[in-house]
């Protein structure tokens, strides 16, 4: 099997590793900071983020130095860094353990971010559910404060920083940086419509970046190794670097996977993965969380960088790899990913909020054995008047799992519908929405 | 009654944002800790607390599926249904607990100790079945290890089941 150098992971990686600041320093760590603070204006800190190629990790791929050049440079009320930690994107859980195992490491990426845009103060929007979480941040935030990398004169310079851990209270929709915005002002998590874009007009109508914990992750490693080193690991010019994948569904040894982005499906599930975990074959996978369309064993040798994934019909997304093996229904797979969409759908649009409960109700209707000729149509028509419809993401994603599935498992669907209609008495309907 | 009893906790939590507004879920995260979920006094409290009205609290709270509005058992069992823990097993572990515990979903037992819940993906996807009891998650669930985290939760309120920091694969040491 072929070794990769771990960046993110390779601190953890060190058996009895506790992610203390005393740990965290004797790697190497702060050492990205100090040379920040020593040497480097905050424009030539984005420079360095925009040479390396890095691109969010969130979920849409947005370069990042370009994002932080966005941002006014002339402002002259604050600004404010945004660290994404919602992770609630079913298939992902790296941001967990990157927090969790080494939280140094996602402090000195936001202290190096909010440096490079100008922000006196960021805030961790971390999941309401990850207590230890927030916990183990809110510990590193107070050493690293003792040990002056936080406060109002870091390393006895004129720069100061402050950084809080504020948690969510449980709603998806909340990881959609705007909806994250206005949950972090203490209202209901609607996302807003863009443009405005955050750069300008984010936090309090302020300038506002927001980055999720992976994107900032690697920052540090860029400062002390350079922009170069970064844009040579990976799929350059478009995908560089590495990234965590988190691997789940049917395979021997699920968990998070850092390799060079470019490594190929195949590899990840059959190499790092272990394989199938039992002797039934691959069906379909999914490959960049929840909202990325399903892929199949075609697939496989598909590169996990941006382009590769997008020209096959999907999306990295959230990193997310779920793997299903022969036996399992596609039908009840896209059921019940409709089931956490139609929960987290926020409201604010009609496509949405309707769509995502006619759509389940009519999953639910043919998974139930009362599915009727023509529902196949109707499913692909509502889909095609939700995506594209809705003012963010949300609904696009909504969607991918029940029009991939109908593209590459449309037999499953349509057997059931025979079924229905083979077996159908007089009574007609079946009810519906037992949620 | 959170601002007598917790007077240093709100004026730091206060200190943090620019605009009061924002201390909104800090808050209503701390009445649901004290109580065990938000009463309405509590939302009165946080009201005058952020000068707002108390519907404005209302109206953010509703949004949020962690919050409760009602009371509930003392243990919190959260079992994740969403697609991924359900590939590994999740329904099973669901109907067992139902039966174990002599509830439907949704429901508290009569001796008011455990509210059983289902919920959407908690981050723990490589790691399920799992489940989150009150603040804790408790990963790569079968009926035995369920069982004794029951019994220890009866017994001593925790169990040394649950979850450390998180990391899936563990670190393999190196092989001498
Ligand atoms: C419905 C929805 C949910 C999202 N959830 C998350 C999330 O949990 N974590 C995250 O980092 N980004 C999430 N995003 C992406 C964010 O909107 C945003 O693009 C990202 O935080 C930017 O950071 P990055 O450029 O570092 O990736 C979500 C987007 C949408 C549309
Ligand atoms: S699907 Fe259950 S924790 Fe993610």
């Amino acid at each position: 099997m072929a070794q990769y150098e771990k960046i993110l992971l390779r601190n953890m990686e060190q058996p009895g590793y506790r992610g203390s600041l005393h740990e965290y320093e004797r790697t190497g760590g702060y050492q990205a900071l100090r040379k920040v603070l020593r040497d480097l204006s905050p424009a030539q800190v984005i420079e360095a983020v925009k040479n390396s190629g890095l691109r969010g990790r969130g979920g849409a791929g947005f370069p990042t130095g370009i994002k932080w050049g966005f941002v006014p440079k002339d402002h002259p009320g604050p600004k404010y860094l945004c660290c994404n930690a919602d992770e609630s994107e079913p298939g992902t859980f790296k941001d967990r353990q990157l927090m969790e195992r080494d939280p140094h490491q996602l402090l000195e990426g936001i202290l190096i971010a909010c440096y490079a845009i100008g922000a006196p103060v960021a805030y961790i929007y971390i999941r309401g559910e990850f207590r230890l979480g927030a916990k183990i941040l809110e510990r590193a935030i107070e050493e690293a404060r003792g040990a002056g990398y936080i406060g109002p004169r870091i390393l006895g310079t004129d720069v100061g920083i402050e950084v809080y851990v504020h948690q969510g209270a449980g709603a998806y929709i909340c990881g959609e940086e705007t909806a994250l915005l206005e949950s972090l002002e203490g209202k209901r998590g609607l996302p807003r419509f863009k443009p405005p874009f955050p750069a300008t007009h984010g936090l309090y109508q302020k300038p506002t970046v927001v980055n999720n914990v992976e994107t900032l992750c690697n920052v540090p490693h860029i400062v002390n190794r350079g922009a170069e080193w970064f844009a040579s690991i990976g799929s350059p010019p478009k995908s560089t670097g590495t990234r965590i994948f988190c691997l789940s569904g049917h395979v021997k040894r699920p968990g998070n996977y850092e390799v060079p982005m470019g490594v190929t499906f195949r590899e990840l599930i059959f190499e790092l993965g272990g394989g199938m975990r039992s002797e039934k074959p691959l069906k379909g996978f999914i490959p960049g969380g929840a909202s990325a369309p399903f892929l199949t064993p075609d697939h496989l040798d598909v590169k996990m960088d941006f382009e590769s994934v997008a020209q096959a019909g999907s999306m990295l997304g959230s990193g997310g790899v779920t793997v299903m093996e022969e036996g399992t229904s596609m039908v009840w797979a896209a059921l019940r990913l409709m089931e956490f969409f139609y929960h987290e759908s926020c409201g604010k649009c009609t496509p949405c909020r309707e769509g995502s409960s006619w759509i389940l109700q009519i999953l639910q209707r043919i998974w139930a054995g009362g599915g009727r000729p023509g529902d196949l149509e109707l499913l692909e028509d509502l889909c095609k008047n939700i995506e594209g419809r809705t003012v963010c993401a949300f609904g696009d994603a909504e969607v991918s799992p029940v029009l991939s599935t109908l593209r590459y498992w449309r037999d499953e669907y349509e057997a059931l519908i025979h079924q229905a209609e083979a077996t159908r008495t007089t009574k007609g309907e079946i009810p519906v929405l037992t949620m | 009654m959170l601002r007598e009893k917790h007077h240093q906790y709100i004026a730091a939590i206060l200190k943090r944002y620019p605009v009061k507004r924002s201390a909104m879920l800090p808050l209503l995260n701390l009445a649901q800790r004290e109580e065990g979920y938000v009463s309405e006094a509590a939302m009165k409290e946080i009201a005058a607390i952020l000068d707002l009205t108390p519907s404005q609290v209302y109206e953010t709270a509703t949004f949020y599926t962690m919050l409760n509005l009602k009371p509930i058992g003392t243990f919190h069992i959260q079992v994740c249904k969403s697609l991924m823990c359900a590939l590994v097993g999740a329904d099973e572990l669901i109907h067992w607990l139902e039966d174990h515990l002599g509830i439907k979903v949704g429901e508290t037992t009569s001796d008011n100790l455990f509210t059983l819940s289902v919920v959407e993906c908690l981050g723990s996807c490589a790691t399920g079945p799992m489940m989150q009891v009150n603040d804790d998650y408790y990963e790569r669930l079968d009926r035995q290890k369920v069982t004794q985290i029951l019994d220890d939760l009866r017994r001593n309120g925790t169990s040394p089941l649950k979850s450390g920091p998180f990391m899936c694969p563990e670190p393999v040491p190196p092989s001498s």
